[in-house]
Parts: structure tokens; C-alpha cells; sequence
């Protein structure tokens, strides 16, 4: 039985956005980059589940299943890329520092 | 109820900030489970149960297994740069978030369709979910696994790179 309201989705969804957009933006550690992209992402698939509960519409919970699954192709590609990166003796996982993939 | 509601997204909100702002990243994991459990009881109360189960499932289980795996891989422990300490000083981040409060506030202010009667939400069940996924978004699915297929060896490939190193 819904009890949220669409504007009240919209509003969750628009904060932990912003959330997760700020801990990119100020986060060097690539892990928790990782994280805030998770965050970002969740907020996108509140905001497609909102809407589709909103019109009646499956298709909103369609996308939220794609979604799921681009996150988590997107984690696992990172954290690999990360474990590399990590495997050739780099000391710091600062993000500024891995711009040479040398694959 | 409406208490319910609030509880859930204010956790949900909480744990988000908490997590950008943890140093030690075991933490953060933690924040973000509670974060996403949190998320799944606001999608239970949107009427999208098939969802929330999606998301305490592969989200809250499997991705942040695979995170505190790479965690205890890595072996972090306190490794943070001075730079991002100093980021994370309130002094840092007071003006920009001043005038990111004030731009937010004008937004909601006039954002017109935001205030106004709106219809009730009806729940969406997992049959009507089935029906279109496998119905009208059956290519949308193999797209899917076309995806999933190249992360796959993308990562194997990432891998391997390391075990040749060693």
C-alpha cells in the first residue's frame, strides 16, 4: 500500500543525488567513488520506480531491474580495475594519480 | 504510516552522508548497507515489493560482498591523502555548501508543479513487471546480457593482467 507521494520520491531521490554527486566530486579514494556512484544510481532507480507506481506503469520497475544490472557490471569492472591498479604497487588509490592504464 | 515513511528516507539520507564522509572504508560499506536496506523498505512502501527484494538481494547482498571483498584485499587500513583530509574540513566545504543551499531553496521555491493535489500511487505487482520484461523488453533483456558478457571479460581480462604480473 503506497503511502509515499511522487513529490516526496522526488525530493529523496534529488537529495541522495546530490549526495552521491558531492562525495565524487570531493572524494579522491576510488573506492569511495565507487560508492557515491552506487549512491547516484540508486537515486535514478527510486526516481524510475516513483514514476512507474505513479502512471501505473511496469515499465518504470523494468528499468530499475537495468539498472540493477548496470550497477553491477559497473562495480565489478571498478573494483577489478582497482585490485589492478593496486597489484602493480601503487601506494594510494587517489584517483589522480591512475591515469596510465599500461594494460 | 507517514512517520514510517519519514524514518526510512531520513536513514536512507543519514547513512548516505555518512558514508562520503567516513575515512576508514570498512565503515562506509556498512553506511551503505544500512543506506540501501533503508532504500528498500521506501520502494516497499511505493508498492514495488518485487523491486525492494531485487534490491536487499543483489544490491545490499551480492555488490557489497564484492566490495568488502576488494577491501580486504587491498588492505587499506588508514590510508587517506593529506588532500583529501583537507577536503574534508569543514572550513572546505562551508562557502560552496552556503551557496548550494541557497540555489536549492530557490529551485524548490519555484518549482510550481511540485505543490499541487496529485493522484494516489498504485502498487505495480511483479506479474505486470514479468509481462513487460518479457513481452515488450525481451530484446532490452539480451541487450542485457550482451553487457553483462562484456564486464564479464573485461574484468577476466583486468585479472589475468594481475595474475601474469605475479
Amino acid at each position: 500500500m503506497p503511502v509515499f507521494s511522487f513529490n516526496d520520491t522526488l525530493l529523496l531521490a534529488t537529495a541522495l543525488f546530490s549526495v552521491g554527486l558531492a562525495g565524487v566530486l570531493v572524494r579522491r579514494n576510488m573506492v569511495f567513488m565507487l560508492m557515491s556512484l552506487d549512491i547516484m544510481l540508486n537515486a535514478t532507480a527510486l526516481v524510475f520506480v516513483g514514476a512507474g507506481a505513479r502512471w501505473h506503469d511496469a515499465t518504470g520497475q523494468v528499468m530499475f531491474v537495468l539498472i540493477l544490472a548496470l550497477a553491477a557490471v559497473e562495480t565489478a569492472v571498478g573494483l577489478a580495475i582497482i585490485v589492478c591498479l593496486h597489484g602493480r604497487g601503487r601506494p594510494t588509490l587517489d584517483a589522480d594519480t591512475g591515469n596510465l592504464m599500461e594494460g | 504510516m507517514h512517520t514510517l515513511a519519514l524514518l526510512a528516507a531520513g536513514v536512507a539520507l543519514v547513512g548516505a552522508i555518512m558514508v562520503i564522509t567516513r575515512r576508514v572504508a570498512v565503515h562506509a560499506v556498512l553506511y551503505l548497507v544500512v543506506t540501501l536496506l533503508a532504500l528498500a523498505a521506501v520502494l516497499v512502501m511505493l508498492g514495488a515489493s518485487f523491486a525492494a527484494m531485487l534490491e536487499i538481494i543483489i544490491y545490499a547482498g551480492a555488490i557489497m560482498v564484492l566490495f568488502v571483498f576488494v577491501i580486504m584485499m587491498l588492505n587499506l587500513g588508514q590510508t587517506d591523502s593529506a588532500r583529501e583530509k583537507q577536503w574534508l574540513r569543514p572550513r572546505a566545504w562551508c562557502g560552496p555548501g552556503i551557496l548550494a543551499t541557497i540555489v536549492c531553496a530557490e529551485l524548490l521555491y519555484c518549482l510550481s508543479p511540485l505543490s499541487g493535489p496529485e493522484p494516489a500511487l498504485t502498487p505495480v505487482t511483479a506479474h505486470d513487471v514479468g509481462l513487460s520484461l518479457f513481452g515488450r523488453y525481451v530484446l532490452v533483456v539480451e541487450l542485457v546480457s550482451f553487457l553483462l558478457l562484456a564486464g564479464l571479460v573485461s574484468a577476466f581480462y583486468i585479472g589475468r593482467n594481475r595474475a601474469g604480473g605475479h
